[in-house]
Parts: structure tokens; sequence; C-alpha cells
């Protein structure tokens, strides 16, 4: 039998009906490997072994009693720092949210729970999930398994790093402009950016509202299919959740023959690696080989993306977090003499520069006098991408492109370059501005051994045909199946 | 100090990115209610502007005659019925302040 910590979570379901192994045999599994790499890859902000013990006790007689017979009873799962649950703190990697422990949990949590999914602890991230590396998180970076003077992008960089290097069999990111979909090409595993309004963001911590969607991170695509089918759907604490659901079972590797596949020639040129579209073309020709069309088309629309995305998701972000405000909750700065004090030095004290940068250029394009030329400037060219993206939808099902240009950077490059880490997004934002569903799967291998990602995305709400995809895609490759060699168990740098 | 609403610039054009000064960046920070040291400030005004040089390539795309983006999804909202509130004692273990179950803050009233 293969070791617990390398089998997905459906296998570790199946195993645990069919009694080959128990709940606790599970858990503690995954708690080994945690002992063994955490100190050094510094995935988790926090984990809870007593808590996730005492669980699997009690899942174990649901399960043997047959009352849980869902995909995911008795699976180990980790969740961003940023995802609220009673039994553990918040941080959002935030000194501002240092102590904070949720009064309740998530929808997202709960429908996990529901399911008899054992939590088993929080992930680190970039601060409030804003950055590309997961080093702007205040309890300090995440290493990347593949290479661990690397980064494992971000903000999921956690979610990402800790099912790369089997801590976790599956996790939940969240995605704003890319935050589940580049740590999971920099760390070779596979993650959903679910449709704007399939998961409830009820209990998920702000950061821009109209693009937030949590979704998950496995290593393979069964199993996010089968995470995004628990937490998909509608909810009444967040209106904006449609009850269009999603059926697990239209997912199959069949579907493929009929697609017709586009690449937009735009995400082919420029900055891109070598590497990274060799990989890129070489997926075209599986999905070719497999049965789909596959066609090159202009996009040029595309490279106001970014400009475009950083004016809103920064305008939100500035108004999402006046929330810390040092007087219900979170960090307050001490010895303040006024209440204008409390706000002002809990802010200053509280949020990190990276956070400080983006409320300010929000702050800026949100200013009167600059309302019109940059905001709603930038609402005009979220219309037009949408557009553009709906017109490429009727000649095509689905769209191949690169995730990142580059595979996996060195920790500290881009510490006095937050502009050039901001253009590593231009193929992820995209995706937000638009509000489509993406996947994430491993897809190459660069010179240097590190993986390389292909994003899959799709009309809105058919997840099932990109995920269709990437199985036909999985059938007849095995980048997923390979796992980082960690060689660094405890030894300390 | 400055008000919200108050114009920071009167005028606006389109071509050359705007210069990211002291003045301007104290502006923002009272805005954001965070105050900078200086060589934060220092190295905020320095990505800020190379930031702002980027964004303004928008400016080059033609938006005419398009109106912004809003939402098209249509809420889906829950029955009005009366649920369970969270539990009001959960709620203030977070509060940096509190006395007799109120949030605390410096007297803002001379």
């Amino acid at each position: 039998m293969k070791k617990i910590c390398d089998m997905t979570a459906v296998e570790i379901s199946t195993a645990i009906k069919a009694k080959e192994i128990t709940v606790t045999e599970a858990v503690l599994a995954f708690f080994d490997e945690i002992n063994k790499y955490d100190g050094i890859l510094h995935c988790f902000n926090c984990t809870d072994k007593d808590k996730a013990l005492k669980r699997a006790v009690e899942i174990q007689k649901k399960i043997d009693r047959k009352e849980l017979t869902g995909l995911l009873a008795g699976v180990p799962v980790a969740v961003k720092d940023n995802i609220l649950t009673k039994d553990f703190p918040t941080t959002c990697s935030s000194k501002m949210l240092n102590d904070f422990i949720s009064p309740y949990n998530a929808t997202v949590i709960e429908r996990l729970l529901n399911e008899g999914a054992i939590l088993i602890g929080k992930l680190n991230m970039d601060e409030f999930a804003m950055g590309s590396t997961t080093e702007s998180s205040y309890s300090g970076l995440t290493r990347n398994p593949w290479d661990i003077s690397k980064v494992p992008g971000g903000s999921s960089g956690g979610s990402a790093a800790c099912v790369s290097a089997r801590l976790s069999p599956v996790s939940l990111g969240t995605d704003t402009g890319g935050s589940i979909r580049q740590p999971c090409s920099f760390c070779g595993v596979s993650g959903l950016k679910p449709t704007y309004g399939s998961v409830s963001r009820y209990g998920l911590v702000a950061y821009a509202s109209s693009f937030d969607q949590i979704g998950p991170i496995a290593k393979d695509v069964d199993d996010c299919a089968a995470l995004y089918s628990v937490i998909c759907g509608k909810d009444g604490h967040d209106s904006t959740v449609s009850d269009i659901g999603f059926d697990f079972k239209k997912v199959s590797a069949d579907n493929i023959s009929k697609m017709r596949i586009g690449i937009p020639e735009q995400f082919l040129c420029g900055e891109i690696s070598e590497d990274v579209k060799n990989a890129i073309l070489k997926s075209a020709e599986v999905f070719k080989y497999s049965g789909a069309e596959v066609e090159v088309f202009s996009m040029p629309i595309l490279k106001y993306a970014v400009p475009a995305y950083y004016i809103i998701a920064c305008a939100q972000a500035s108004s999402n977090l006046a929330r810390y405000d040092g007087v219900k909750f979170g960090f307050r700065a001490e010895d303040c003499n006024s209440l204008q004090e409390v706000f002002i030095n809990s802010r200053s004290q509280g949020f990190g520069m990276e956070v400080k940068r983006r409320i300010m250029l929000g702050s800026f394009v949100l200013s009167s006098g600059f309302y019109e030329a940059y905001y709603k400037k930038a609402l005009k060219a979220k219309r037009l991408i949408e557009n553009e993206f709906l017109k490429a939808f009727e000649k095509f099902d689905i769209i191949l492109s690169p995730v990142s240009p580059t595979t996996a950077n060195k920790i500290g490059e881009f510490a006095d370059n937050p502009l050039g880490m901001y253009l590593g997004d231009i193929y992820t934002v995209p995706v937000n501005l638009a509000g489509l569903p993406a996947f994430s799967c491993p897809c190459g291998f660069d010179k240097n051994n590190m993986p390389i990602g292909m994003q899959l995305i799709g009309k809105h709400f058919k997840e099932e045909e990109i995920l269709s995809a990437a199985k036909a895609f999985q059938n007849v490759t095995d980048f997923r199946k390979r796992a980082p060699e960690l060689s660094f168990g405890g030894e300390s740098i | 100090m400055l008000l919200l609403g108050q114009p920071i610039i009167s005028n606006l054009f389109w071509g050359e990115a705007m210069k990211i000064d002291n003045s301007l960046l104290i502006q923002l920070e009272s805005l954001s209610k965070i105050e900078l040291s200086e060589s934060e400030r220092e190295l905020a005004r320095k990505d800020l502007q190379s930031i702002l040089n980027f964004i303004d390539t928008l400016s080059e795309l033609t938006t005419d005659g398009f109106e912004e983006s809003t939402s098209e999804i249509v809420n889906s909202v829950r029955e009005d019925a009366v649920t369970a509130a969270p539990d009001r004692e959960a709620i203030m273990q977070n509060a940096p302040s509190v006395k007799e179950g109120f949030f605390a803050v410096p007297k803002v009233i001379e």
C-alpha cells in the first residue's frame, strides 16, 4: 500500500471506509511529516494535533456507523490563515490580527466539518493576501519544497507548499489576482480558482471583494473537484453566491475530444521564459493528441489587465482595510492619547509595508480629482476585458495559458521591486477581472528541476469543462506524480 | 489637514505620469490613517511613483462609449428569518479594551 502521506484525499477516505487505515492513522501520518519538515518550510502559522486527534476518534465512530459517507470523511485538511475558524486563530499573517480568534466559522469551514474533514492547522500567506511570494508574512517566509532558497509563490504560499511537501493531502487557498494558481505552479500542485460567485466568501477576510474567491489545492484534479463540490453553492450569508451547483460526476476525461482550445499569442511572447513557453506548447500538443482542436489567437486587450487590476484591487483594499482601527478587534498601539492616535498609530504599527503601499495607492485612485482618471477608467477596462473573453469563448471552450512567466524566484529577489512582482501576475489577473474559473496544474519542469504550471481558463460556471480537460491531460502525463525530495529534515538554517 | 472630497489637484492630463512628491504622500497618509517614518516615506515615494508610471499605460486604451463594469450577478438573498447572532462575549474577547461591556477608547469630547 502507498504511504498515507502520498495518497490523495479521495484515496484516504476510500481506504478509511474500506477499513484499511483509521482516521487517527491518517492524522498522525501528516503530523509526522509536519514535525519533520515544517521547521524549515514554515507552511503553517499554527497546528493543533490534540484537537485533530480528538476529532479523529469522533469522526471514525460516525464513519463506522455509516453516518458519514462523503468524499472527505476523515480526511485531514489545512486552510489558509485568512479563512475564519473558531478553533484556531486567524491572523492573515499580519501583526494586526496576531491574537485574533473568530467568534464564528466561515461557511467553507462549516461545510468541511459537516463533511467529516479534520482541520489540522492554518497556513502561512502574504500579509492580508497581498503579494506573490509569501515573503510579506508577519510570521516569516515559507520556503519552496523543491528548492528551499526559493519562494513558494503567493499569496497562498503555505497552502501550495504544504500539499507539495505532503504535509497535508489537500488545502484551501484564496485567489484575488492569482493567489491560488501561481503558488500551485511554483510548487508543482493543482489548484482551482472558481468562478466569482460560486463559493461563499462569508468568513473570508476581505481584500478585494469583487475578485476574492476561496478554492481547493490538491495533488490532482479529482481531489480538487471533490473539495470544490463540498465548498461551493448557495449560502444565505453571501448574496453574490449563485445557486448553480457543481456535479462532481460531470468531470470526465472523455469530454476532451469535442473541445476547442485557444491560446492567446500575447501570452507566449514578451517576458516569458523559454522553458515555460516550451512546456505550454508541449501541453498544447498533448491536448491535440487527446482529440482537442488547438489554435493560437490574438487578444491585445490583455496588456491592460495588470494596471486595471491593481487600480481596482487597491481601491477595494483601501476601503476593506479601513475596519482595522484598533477599536473593536485587532492590534491597538500603546500610549495613545486620542482616538485619532489610536487609529493612526495602530494602523502604522500593525500593517506591513506592502499593505500600507496598497492602501495608499487605493486612497490615491479613489481620491477626488483622480477617481475618474484611474478608478473609473479601470472599471471600463475591466468591462472591455470581460467582453473580449466572452468573444473568445464564442470560438473556444477553454483558453490555455502559462500561469506565470517564470518558475519560482529566489527569496528576496523582489524585495526592492514591488512593480516587478506585480508584473508576474500578467497571466492570472485577467481571469479575476472577468470573474472566470481557471485551473492551474503541473505541466513540466525547467532546467533547474523547478515545476512549471499551465492554466486552463473556462466559461463562467463551467468548472467541469476545465477540470475534464485537466483530467484528460493527467491521464496521459505524470508531472503531478512527482514529489519534491525533502532532504533537510531535522536540520536548521 | 486634507478634507475628504477636496480635489488634491484640479487638472489631470494624461500622457505624463503624476509626480508623487512629499506633500502628496502626506495627503495620502492622512486619507489612509497611516503615518510613515522618514525612511518608509522615501521608499513609498519611489515605489508608488514606479507603480503609477506603469498604471498610466491604461491611458492608451480607448474606453469612450463604454460603461464601467459593475457586477451583473443577481443577489441571491436568504429567507428573512430570525437566526442566532454570534455570542457577544466571544466578540468582546477580541476587543483591545473593554469597559462595562462596551468598546473603550480614549476620551473623544473634552
